[in-house]
């Protein structure tokens, strides 16, 4: 797996335990509108995501964040 | 044409099921006459006040009442002008000093409210590359002041301290850093662990800000604030209040003991382009801070009232934000709006007042009655209360 497919499995993963719908989950998918968190569930998902790969995604950056391939795109970019 | 108003229609939707039931609107009370710090008349009834945040009744104080009406007299009805032209008077220097004295610290800056405190200080000595530490559960204001800056916002959960650490250990090297915490959270009325917070910051050279709204006068050996109570108050580098709650008026303030600090004057927006406080309010804030110093019998009488509150509420059977009384607030925890609103409209009718609180105000989507107790209230004022609360508590099937 390339890394940036090996992130997406860790984001998806790291997504399953909120997706209360039980939604495919694509890089297409959006946060607010298909997996319809509210700002709560964001938080603990962010909270999430920033110990799994040990970075810091502020508010500022999750403003632009809407889907999940955007997420991986930034986590990639974090990485780098 | 595009209604700009359409994105509030969810809003107006609930509000408007929630006022159908026939409730009377929890948002929209007047007091027609107010005669001490815990009892006013609404809807033409004598009400006690538990939702004020009177803290240590200082609003009818007579030195205080008097200083205010003397500065009318002597200075006018108000400076029409910002601090830093010709808003500042012998008034609100002496109301500085005053602050400076209070909490043992080399400066003190007075803003029109505390609103503009936080958005002030913290717009301004945060820039663009630095990082903003702060607590998810922050005040309003807080968040407005970060939104007012350019610098990197990054929340952690509330009070945990290794969210925190965690946090700061990832922040880029070089880059500035402010934690930003809260002695008294507001909504629940828990504190936080300054101590091991202000320490985990320090250790990884952030400076803090501590905005001490809901604890001055109150906590602390000198009523300077939960940091005081926890031994660490050298530490903090900023701390940010509000004449509003304790000291009975309104305007707000930060005190600091950084050496450059006296540049936010003319740096500070939220500072320069606003009028400052009236003559009579600086004066009112002054001499009630100074009171305030000496007040250590009002501080046993509140945590005598907090305890009793806390602990007959319970004993009804009600869900309480924290298991042990840690401030002057005491959260009642409501099933939902609905109950919360019937519950609310019930304590009225027996004639107490506390306030509704419900998203985004609140932490976790809760809605609370959220009680806030004054130094003045008597004795038999926490039995009434706790009297009140059966009575509508039962009549709305909150308890049995």
């Amino acid at each position: 797996m390339s890394d940036r497919n090996q992130t997406l499995a860790k984001v998806v993963q790291t997504i399953e335990p909120f997706n209360k719908k039980g939604i495919d989950v694509t890089e297409g998918t959006r946060f607010a509108q298909d997996l319809e968190w509210d700002s709560l569930t964001v938080l603990d998902f962010v909270a999430n995501i920033e110990d799994e790969f040990d970075v810091l995604i502020s508010m500022n950056m999750q403003a632009e964040i809407e889907t999940v391939g955007q997420l991986v795109d930034a986590l990639e970019k974090l990485k780098a | 044409m595009t209604d700009l108003f359409s994105k509030f229609d969810p809003l107006i939707e609930q509000r408007d099921t929630l006022l159908n039931t026939g409730v009377t609107d929890p948002f929209n009370l007047v007091m027609e006459k107010v005669e001490s710090p815990t009892v006013a008349i609404c809807n033409g009834r004598r009400t006690i006040l538990l939702g004020t945040y009177n803290y240590m009744g200082m609003t009818f104080d007579p030195d205080v009442v008097a200083a205010g009406k003397k500065a009318l007299d002597e200075f006018g009805s108000g400076t029409t002008g910002s601090r830093v032209l010709n808003g500042t008077y012998a008034g609100h220097k002496a109301c500085e000093d005053a602050l400076k004295d209070f909490y043992a610290m080399d400066h003190a800056m007075v803003f029109s409210t505390g609103y503009q405190a936080n958005l002030g200080i913290i717009s301004t000595i945060a820039g663009k590359d630095d990082y903003i530490i702060l607590d998810i559960d922050s005040h309003a204001s807080i968040y407005d002041g970060c939104a007012l800056g350019n610098a990197q916002i990054v929340p952690f959960r509330h009070n945990d301290i290794d969210a925190l650490e965690k946090r700061l250990k990832r922040v880029p090297e070089g880059a500035g850093k402010l934690v930003i915490l809260e002695g008294v959270y507001s909504m629940l009325g828990d504190i936080a662990p300054l101590k091991e917070m202000v320490a985990v910051s320090k250790a990884n050279g952030a400076m803090v800000l501590v905005d001490e709204a809901h604890s001055m006068g109150f906590i602390g050996e000198h009523g300077r604030g939960v940091a005081e109570a926890q031994g660490i108050i050298d530490d903090v580098d900023f701390i940010i209040g509000t004449f509003s709650k304790s000291v009975g008026t309104v305007g707000g303030f930060c005190v600091s003991n950084h050496p450059k600090f006296e540049i936010l004057r003319l740096v500070c927006r939220p500072y320069v382009f606003t009028a400052s406080l009236p003559p009579s309010v600086v004066a009112t804030a002054a001499t009630s801070i100074r009171k305030l110093m000496d007040s250590a019998d009002k501080r046993a009488h509140l945590w005598e009232n907090s305890k009793r509150l806390h602990a007959g509420l319970r004993q009804l059977g009600f869900t309480l934000g924290t298991d042990e009384p840690q401030s002057a607030i005491i959260a009642v925890i409501m099933p939902d709006l609905e109950k919360g609103a019937a519950m609310w409209e019930a304590l009225l009718h027996e004639g107490l007042y506390v306030n509704l609180a419900r998203p985004p105000a609140t932490p976790a989507g809760m809605t609370l009655l959220r009680c806030s107790l004054c130094a003045l209230h008597s004795e038999e004022q926490v039995g009434e209360i706790l009297g009140m609360f059966a009575a509508a508590g039962r009549a709305t099937g909150c308890i049995s």
